[in-house]
């Protein structure tokens, strides 16, 4: 569009024809103040913060309604401006309460900010405010109504932004009052994006409510272990007796590939880290039979000398290896090298949720066919074939909302269930559950493929017309179906694909090498290259995959086992009795259905108590920092490392550490001040960063980037917290093996409440899931009663 | 029903059918009804919109904003359907006009929206009657039943080859859906809250198509130009000022009442003649041109024409034309306390200076009436409705803000007669001023 000019304060700007007065001037640094604008979401012109005068116009008028214009002379913060300001200020702290030493949003409150800056100090009325009770409205939001001002951002990010609708306003003039739609509760999908964008303290959080205040917390951005969008959540710490606890989550600078997004389990289910049950001693089997705490030397001692005894006297090939979806790449990485390089095995895997080698298959020669995350928020028109994004990948669902709201991009749906994003679907088609793979052939021009289905032939030919096409799918496709679907979006001038998986990195997972058959970045174990060059030795015959080692546990042919943050023996409905034969060593938080088969369990850090790098489902590399701190846990990655040690490895050829001095990592005076993070980012700059110790990831990011070609992002802007695009890998997988090859997916199938065996230990998810039953038992009981429906 | 006054100043146009049992369609056919729609399908919508313009009517609601211009922003194509809507939510205290418009003559309504919708190339009108006027429906319902039947409304009206619908839906008893655009959200079944403007209702209105919507004085006045021609509507009243209107006269007069009247007729002539001056023998005291939102006049600026220029002229507004009388009994804090009171129960809430000033007039006000107040609270009050004043979403706040700044501007001495715990001097009260 073309571009106007105009004046604002004597400044001359330019902008976009269309451009809002209040965008524009943020844009170049004038501010504008205004509870109720929210980028994005539809406009209320109800504060009057925005008031400008604009030249020509009689009144003042509102900057976030008006539309810059050719030539519009407009004044932002003369006397009448300022006066009306604080007037609008006077006459919302009339009502409001002023509990603010009390209020979780003291601090980090619009409110308090604009009072500040507009000085609305005199109270000059004598009469009683307006007061109700608090109420509590679901297990993560209360509603304070005198703090409320009426702003209406949570009504249009429950309904605009979520598709949910759970809230609205009730009544008129002075008792209007925000309300849930459903009486007196919400029946919402507790995202709390109300609570984090509400500019005041009236939506407040049921995990956080007066805990703390928000300047005694410290904050690190890093990236929510749950599900495969890998969104960005800010969490707020705080020293405790055993180490940092987290107190908060939220998404406040909004800097990450999430935006203004985040789902109840990036802000809330952060709380398993200090679930009772977490281990904080290692345990280890006694001849009694029962597992008991033993100290870290014993523990790691013991499990490195039997491991070793398997390996000399049995062999590589009879120990398995299992891994993570939700430990780092680095973690996942090194966990691979130690089963090749110390263990000697290929007997390696991890629960797969999807068939990321045949995608990289598919896809390879086409790197730039591959779509981010962004993407989904961007493109024109995307199709969504199976998965249901509201409940496996609400990120994705929002951006999907989002693109098809603000952009109207065309969402085209094509599942075998009523997902809810068909409400923003242009067109759809309903499949039969087994109908994914007749889909292709119906989307080629097959009729016949889709037998049973009342395809019309309008679906297709829409979707065959489509260029610059989002073509998403999920865990219904696999192996050759992969082959075929992208196949027939290659035929589509720029379609770009993304295969949905389920966990934090599960597509990490596959990508550093986590399989039987397949070194890092797909490269089959049979031609390992550059990896030969670096490891030495490897066995070249793929190994057993994970339900194979089990079969061969309960042959008594797996002498040991090394289960790494995973829970088999639950997924995979593993008999208990499978391992009686097998020497298992489990790292993990808590005593799972697999730990408690162990000879060892060694405790184990998660994802918000380590440094690293995750990668999304879409291929998104995204740093994870070191938040929180639990005394007695180690991280994944120190564990190989030790285990390794014991087993008589050298350390130095598993990661190359070592490198550089001490004195390069410069004063660390300036560590208050942020100082040494800049120096950090000078030394990166430099390729300077000193590799110390034996436990630092960065040591063996910079081997991956070098082995993998896939992995080589920009490591300043990973280390500045971007997403970086991973490119698909140049993979040749010979079709001959892959022919045979076993997908071996097992789909989570979470919702938006469960999160695998994680979900368990958090009592929020627990609490809401729980809230949810009675809510729908008490409204199946009323339901009876009513005659109106 | 209230009985009918009359004058021999006063020009039937628009009443015309008053008390002749107009609502009879049979009646209304009697006494010249339904020729002006006849003739409009006849001349087409160019001729009437230009004799719209040429009549110089100004809209009934209040704003006075030319009809003729307000059609011809109509765009000529739409890819949504073009409706006209009738605002009868007439809700302003003082303003009782059209009320008696629906009881006497409901077919004038119905002509006038025919009209409308052939100007603009609309198939569809909607008349929407204030929620606590629902007693006049059935009178409404049975009209545009009536009509039917004729075979004036509905397919091919008047065998002109031409369709158009009529729909009446009374609201909830909202004061703010007066305002066009609240009117529409309520008329979608939504809450009764203004919309972001531009667009304009004539670009993007009702169920997002290009809407026409009028008061219902003024749609019941386009027969009566098309029946007399613009000329001669256009002489009957002052300059740029078209036509008769009808005033409603309340408060302390001899004879209140809706008395039809041309346009820039004298407000003094008004009270002293027409409506029979002040009982009792009182003195006035002041005068409300507009209806309720409109600032006060003293009586010494009542020798004004009321046209929609002259009033302003004087510093306030003809408004809706509810003339409210007030004799020397009157406490005028009392009356400013009873004018803030509606408009703080009919503020929507939506935007924070009506929603919180009109309740911190009220308390206030309230406060100071019952003898609470300090000198100070005088200046707050006239600081609240000043920073209310050309700040809010929509005209309500303007509305609880003009006359309050002028109560405080024009009677200081009275507030001031309130102050430290004496009692109020009047024991009149002010309830029974306002309709």
């Amino acid at each position: 569009m073309a571009d106007v000019t105009f004046t604002v304060d004597g400044k001359q700007i330019t902008a976009p024809t269309g451009t809002l007065l209040i965008d524009a001037c943020r844009k170049v640094g004038i501010e504008i103040p205004a509870f109720c604008y929210y980028p994005g979401l539809s406009l209320q012109a109800a504060c009057r913060m925005c008031l400008v005068r604009i030249e020509k116009i009689p009144k003042l008028q509102t900057a976030c309604t008006t539309p810059v214009a050719e030539g519009m002379i407009v004044a932002t913060e003369t006397d009448e401006i300022k006066q009306a300001r604080k007037a609008m200020l006077e006459l919302v702290l009339g009502n409001h309460p002023l509990d603010c030493p009390v209020c979780d949003a003291g601090g980090e409150c619009e409110l308090q900010d604009m009072t500040f800056k507009y000085g609305a100090a005199e109270s000059f009325h004598t009469e009683m405010k307006q007061h109700r009770e608090e109420q509590q409205w679901s297990p993560v939001v209360y509603f304070d109504r005198p703090r409320c001002i009426l702003c209406y951002r949570c009504v249009r990010v429950c309904g605009e932004g979520m598709d949910v609708w759970a809230l609205g306003v009730q009544n008129r003039g002075v008792t209007s009052i925000i309300a849930p739609n459903k009486e007196d509760h919400l029946e919402c999908e507790e995202c709390g994006a109300c609570i984090d964008i509400c500019p005041v303290g009236a939506l407040t959080s049921g995990a956080y409510r007066y805990k703390t205040r928000p300047w005694e917390m410290n904050h690190v951005a890093t990236i929510c272990t749950h599900c495969g969008d890998g969104c960005k959540t800010t969490l707020g710490l705080r020293s405790v007796d055993d180490g940092v606890e987290i107190i908060r989550g939220d998404n406040r600078d909004k800097s990450g590939i999430n935006g203004d997004f985040l789902c109840i389990k990036g802000r809330y289910s952060f709380d398993f880290a200090n679930h009772k049950d977490r281990l904080t001693k290692p345990l280890v089997r006694r001849p009694d039979g029962n597992l008991a705490p033993a100290t870290w030397e014993e523990a790691l001692d013991y499990a490195g000398k039997r491991l070793a005894e398997v390996r000399d006297t049995r062999g590589g090939a009879s120990i398995g290896v299992i891994g993570s979806n939700r430990t780092t790449n680095e973690e996942n990485y090194l966990l691979q090298k130690f089963a090749r390089k110390v263990l000697g095995t290929n007997n390696i895997d991890h629960h797969r949720t999807a068939d990321y080698t045949s995608f990289a298959r598919a896809l390879a020669g086409h790197q730039d066919r591959a779509a981010s995350l962004r993407d989904a928020g961007t493109a024109p028109a995307i199709l969504l074939i199976g998965n249901d994004p509201t409940q496996q990948h609400p990120m994705l669902a929002w951006n999907l909302r989002t693109n098809v709201r603000l952009n109207r991009a065309r969402l085209y749906v094509a599942n075998h269930a009523e997902i809810k994003l068909l409400r923003q679907a242009r067109a759809s088609l309903a499949i039969p559950q087994d109908g994914y793979a007749g889909l292709i052939g119906y989307l080629a021009g097959d009729d016949s493929a889709l037998a049973g289905t009342e395809s019309s032939a309008a679906f297709r030919e829409v979707i065959r017309k489509e260029e610059n096409l989002l073509i998403l799918f999920g865990s219904e496709y696999r192996g050759r179906d992969i082959d075929a679907l992208v196949n027939f979006g290659l035929g589509l001038p720029n379609a770009k694909f993304a295969c949905l998986s389920d966990y934090n990195n599960s597509r990490g997972a596959a990508d550093m090498g986590l399989m039987p058959d397949l070194l890092p970045g797909y490269q089959p174990v049979a031609s390992p290259a550059q990896f030969a060059d670096e490891y030495g030795n490897l066995p070249q015959t793929g190994g057993l995959d994970l339900i194979a080692m089990f079969d061969a546990a309960s042959r008594g042919e797996l002498g040991a086992l090394y289960v790494v943050g995973s829970n088999p023996v639950s997924r995979y409905n593993i008999a208990p009795g499978a391992l009686k034969d097998t020497f298992l060593v489990v790292q993990d938080m808590f005593l799972t259905e697999t730990a408690v088969l162990a000879d060892v369990v060694l405790p184990a850090a998660n994802l918000y108590e380590k440094t690293g790098t995750v990668t999304n489902t879409y291929g998104d590399l995204q740093l994870v920092k070191k938040a929180a701190d639990k005394a007695g846990v180690r991280s994944d990655f120190e564990l190989i490392v030790r285990l390794a040690d014991r087993m008589g490895a050298n350390p130095k050829e598993l990661v190359s550490y070592g490198i550089g001095m001490r004195a390069d990592l410069g004063q660390s005076r300036g560590v208050q001040s942020g100082e040494s993070d800049r120096h950090a980012v000078w030394l990166a700059a430099n390729h300077l960063e000193p590799k110390l110790s034996p436990f630092d990831p960065f040591a063996i990011l910079d081997e991956i980037q070098r082995l993998v070609p896939d992995y080589q992002v920009d490591r300043l802007a990973l280390l500045a917290g971007n997403d970086e695009r991973t490119v698909p890998p140049l993979v040749h997988i010979d079709n001959a093996s892959s022919k045979t090859r076993s997908d071996g997916v097992l789909p989570a199938q979470d919702t938006l409440f469960t999160s695998g065996t994680l979900g368990r230990y958090s009592s929020i998810l627990d609490e809401v899931m729980e809230s949810r039953e009675t809510k729908s038992a008490g409204a199946a009981a009323t339901t009876s009663l009513d005659v109106s429906t | 029903m209230a009985n009918l006054v009359s004058h021999p100043d006063v020009v039937p146009l628009l009443s015309m059918r008053f008390g002749k049992g107009a609502s009879a369609l049979d009646r209304y056919l009697e006494l010249e009804g339904y020729q002006s729609a006849r003739k409009a399908l006849e001349m087409g919508p160019e001729w009437i919109i230009s004799e719209m313009k040429a009549s110089g009517l100004r809209g009934r609601g209040g704003a006075g904003f030319p009809t003729g211009m307000k059609w011809s922003f109509v765009p000529k194509q739409s890819e949504k359907p073009k409706y006209v809507l009738v605002n009868g939510d007439e809700s302003e205290p003082g303003t009782c006009k059209d009320r008696l418009i629906f009881e006497h003559d409901p077919h004038s309504v119905i002509e006038g929206t025919i009209i409308a919708g052939l100007a603009i190339s609309a198939k569809m009108g909607f008349i929407y009657l204030r929620g606590e006027y629902r007693y006049l429906l059935k009178i409404i319902e049975r009209a545009i039943e009536d009509a039917y039947a004729k075979g004036f409304l509905g397919k091919n009206i008047f065998g002109s080859g031409r369709d158009f619908d009529i729909v009446s839906h009374t609201g909830a008893g909202a004061y703010e859906v007066g305002e066009e655009s609240a009117l529409m959200e309520s008329l979608e079944g939504k809450r009764g809250i203004p919309r972001i403007r531009p667009p304009f209702p004539a670009v993007v209105g009702l169920y997002g198509g290009p809407t026409v919507i009028n008061n219902a004085e003024t749609i019941a006045t386009v027969p009566h130009v098309l029946r007399i021609g613009s000329a001669e509507y256009a002489k009957l009243g002052s300059e740029r000022n078209g036509g008769t209107r009808l005033f409603c006269l309340s408060g302390h007069v001899q004879r209140p009442g809706v008395y039809e009247l041309p346009m820039g007729y004298n407000l003094k002539k008004m009270i002293y003649e027409v409506a029979g001056g002040i009982p009792g023998g009182k003195q006035l005291k002041a005068v409300v041109p507009g209806g309720s939102s409109t600032p006060v006049l003293l009586p010494s600026e009542i020798d004004i024409g009321m046209d929609f220029d002259q009033v302003a002229k004087a510093g306030s507004m003809l408004g809706s034309g509810g003339v409210v009388v007030l004799d020397e009994s009157v406490c005028m804090v009392e009356f400013a306390l009873r004018t803030i009171k509606f408009y703080q129960h009919e503020s929507c809430g939506w935007c924070i200076p009506c929603r919180e000033g009109t309740d911190w007039l009220k308390k206030t006000l309230t406060r100071f009436h019952s003898g609470g107040g300090v000198n100070k609270d005088i200046d707050n009050i006239k600081y609240l409705a000043e920073n209310m004043l050309g700040k809010t979403f929509c005209p309500l706040g303007d509305a609880a803000a003009m006359p309050t700044i002028a109560f405080i501007k024009k009677f200081r001495k009275e507030f001031e007669d309130h102050l430290d715990g004496k009692p109020c001097p009047y024991a009149h009260t002010a309830e029974s001023v306002l309709v």
